[in-house]
């Protein structure tokens, strides 16, 4: 092997060591964790179990709210949240039919929400404005109509 | 006078190692994909038209039929008889010629390959089956597709098989000595087929089809996304090695170069099979139910694969430039000038290498913890994958196909062809980095992939998507003038070129290059891949299983 190859591929090595070492150090001593979850639910009955039984918002302390959502085709529910600025928004979603998508423009709020568990994602809106929500995982034919909104005040 | 001349060239093909009912095969192989090609490119072409605003679906052929299709024809049936019919022709030119019954069985697959395509497409078109190439279940299809399906995976299980066993026949008569790198690279790729497609076969067989068919009422939603995902990113990758045997041992010959290193290209191509299957959680890395740490080997698995990435980028640019030194290149880049740029053989492939370094590195971003949030399903994972496909593994099949299909039908390459070639190279290249752009900037400003042309209200126009959209459209229309141009250069090298020999270019060796006979211990390397994919799917495919939610019935939403 040539004396530049054995540099490069020295480099390479080290540079996918150190790409994965960073994305370790922020996941798991920042936790910095992607959205995921492992609450299971069974996605028949999921307007009887708690607490998708009762879609909407609540706040659960300063500056801080729980968002519980169910997705069906093509609707979010609820479909229009309103939080102050500067709030840590926890979004727990479930699907009633078949896979969506959750994602808020303009944040990196972005997940998978796969009928029989949970979804979970945390986010902190710093700016006031409207935010659209959108489902960005094809769901059928309405699935460019599935929508809602973020209102930050 | 024909009639001297006509033996003399029979003579030479043999001599260049064409065989004529081999050569038969892989040409079919080739006409489905090219004729996939077709159709792909003019769904394209509608879809660029629809989200730049400026076309309306009909209702009978909506946006979702038409990007089904397109994903389909593009993503599974250009790239798969594509691969199967270049190496199919690498294995009876380098073992000399295909067994009989290998060459039955490359027929069965192609049969079976074909009627399970039209299943597919056909469903699609009635509008029975609008659920994208990826058919997440609980939406449902109608079971034709899914015994579409089948038969597709059936047809390439023969085609895996009929390759192993021209493989081991050579072997067996040749002992002690070393596959030719061309074959040595199919049986990897075929290898790496075989372990992909059990999963969807599993996925397909035992979950969706009892349940499609109403036998049972519902099904395990994860389990089935899980093993599609073990299949789908691994399909991508065989394409990309199916693109990298060509980077390896045809450019070099075509340049007038050798072959860079004889043992770094067998470990590349053992290491892209061993860790290709275990990356498919990458996709996955925004879904519940899969564990964090379970998420972080994968993602850890997936970015391995950029190490071999890295050393096939070395070693192509390294070969490249001892070409153009030995025919007197000076200087750090006088090399360059050197390279035969007025020849598509080399010109396409070499743009496909070029748009892997903004394609490998835009899949490591996408592929880590954190960035995915960023652009999951956003545009920008098609413009990613219109890099990898569409550029890199398409323009080095495209590249190929300039002298295997006349290869193959006894023909030549005119100049007029090669610069009609050089013109389509230039106009894909063009329409993919206005493609490539534009979703990729369009994805990070949050415009969802998969979706028809939406508004959402006013809010698209705020969001600053829209001045990407024209540029979709633009993308579109130019790639199906490159798809026609194509066509019709593959229409024209196989039936109506000049007769003639064209050789089948695979590099030599340096002199003194010797592998080590260890590169050759296929029962370790299928070992090794089978404990690697276990250590990444035994674990979480048991907790889906053994925790598994109530299942969910079938839904139709379109």
């Amino acid at each position: 092997m040539h004396k530049s190859e054995k540099i490069w591929l020295t480099l390479s090595f080290g540079m996918m060591m150190l790409f994965m070492l960073t994305m370790g150090y922020h996941a798991f001593s920042q936790g910095m964790y992607p959205p995921g979850g492992m609450e299971r639910i069974d996605p028949q009955k999921v307007d009887e179990t708690p607490p998708f039984d009762r879609p909407g918002i609540r706040q659960v302390g300063e500056n801080e709210y729980e968002v519980v959502m169910t997705l069906e085709a093509f609707v979010f529910a609820p479909t229009e949240i309103e939080v102050p600025a500067g709030s840590t928004v926890h979004f727990k979603l479930t699907s009633k039919d078949v896979i969506h998508g959750f994602q808020i423009t303009g944040t990196n709020a972005n997940g998978m929400v796969i009928p029989g568990y949970v979804l979970n994602i945390t986010q902190t809106f710093d700016r006031s404005g409207k935010y659209l929500v959108l489902c960005n995982e094809y769901c059928g034919a309405g699935h460019a109509y599935m929508s809602g909104t973020v209102t930050v005040l | 006078m024909t009639a001297h001349v006509q033996p003399l060239t029979e003579r030479l093909n043999r001599v260049f190692g064409v065989h004529p009912k081999d050569a038969q095969v892989t040409k079919s192989y080739l006409l489905v994909a090219f004729a996939a090609l077709l159709v792909g490119g003019l769904c394209g072409l509608l879809q660029g038209l629809n989200r730049a605003g400026l076309l309306e679906l009909p209702s009978w052929f909506d946006y979702y039929q038409v990007l089904t299709t397109h994903g389909f024809t593009l993503v599974v049936i250009f790239s798969g008889f594509f691969m199967i019919g270049y190496f199919y022709s690498a294995l009876s030119h380098t073992l000399g010629g295909l067994l009989p019954r290998v060459r039955k069985m490359a027929w069965t697959g192609f049969g079976l390959g074909t009627l399970g395509s039209l299943m597919v497409v056909v469903m699609v078109l009635l509008k029975e089956a609008s659920v994208m190439y990826t058919f997440y279940p609980p939406m449902r299809a109608h079971p034709v597709f899914y015994f579409g399906l089948v038969l597709i995976v059936l047809g390439i299980w023969t085609c895996c098989f009929g390759a192993f066993i021209q493989v081991a026949d050579w072997r067996k008569r040749h002992k002690g000595q070393h596959l030719p790198i061309l074959a040595f690279f199919a049986t990897g790729a075929f290898i790496l087929t075989l372990g992909a497609t059990a999963f969807v076969a599993v996925e397909v067989i035992v979950l969706i089809l009892p349940w499609s068919l109403g036998w049972v009422d519902t099904i395990n939603v994860m389990l089935a996304r899980t093993l599609f995902w073990a299949f789908g990113h691994t399909a991508v990758n065989i394409w990309y090695l199916t693109a990298v045997s060509a980077w390896y041992a045809v450019v070099p010959r075509v340049i007038g170069g050798t072959l860079w290193n004889d043992t770094l290209t067998r470990v590349v191509v053992v290491a892209l099979m061993i860790m290709n299957i275990t990356g498919g959680f990458h996709h996955q890395i925004v879904d519940p139910g899969i564990t964090n740490p379970i998420k972080y080997m994968h993602v850890f698995m997936s970015l391995a694969i950029g190490f071999p990435s890295l050393m096939t980028a070395y070693a192509l640019f390294a070969v490249m430039e001892r070409a153009g030194r030995r025919k007197g290149g000076k200087g750090v880049f006088g090399w360059l000038k050197k390279l035969p740029w007025g020849d598509v053989r080399f010109v396409s492939p070499f743009v496909a290498m070029l748009a892997f370094a903004p394609a490998g590195a835009g899949g490591i971003a996408q592929t880590t913890y954190q960035l995915d949030s960023v652009v999951h399903n956003t545009m920008w994972i098609p413009g990613h994958f219109h890099l990898t496909l569409g550029m890199s593994t398409a323009m080095t099949f495209f590249g190929l196909s300039y002298w295997l299909i006349p290869h193959l039908s006894g023909r030549v390459l005119t100049p007029a062809i090669n610069r009609l070639g050089l013109i389509q190279t230039a106009i894909w290249t063009a329409a993919m980095i206005v493609m490539g752009f534009a979703m990729h900037t369009a994805g990070l400003l949050g415009m969802p992939r998969r979706t028809e042309f939406a508004t959402y209200g006013d809010f698209a126009a705020s969001l600053g998507w829209d001045p990407y959209l024209p540029l979709l459209g633009i993308g579109a229309v130019l790639l199906l003038i490159g798809v026609v141009i194509q066509v019709y250069a593959v229409v024209h090298l196989a039936f109506f070129a000049p007769k003639g020999v064209t050789e089948f270019p695979v590099a030599e060796k340096e002199p003194g290059d010797v592998s080590g006979y260890w590169t050759e211990r296929w029962g370790v390397w299928v070992s090794l891949m089978i404990i690697v994919v276990a250590m990444a799917y035994v674990v979480p495919i048991v907790d889906m299983i053994a925790n598994a939610p109530p299942g969910s019935p079938p839904y139709r939403t379109w």
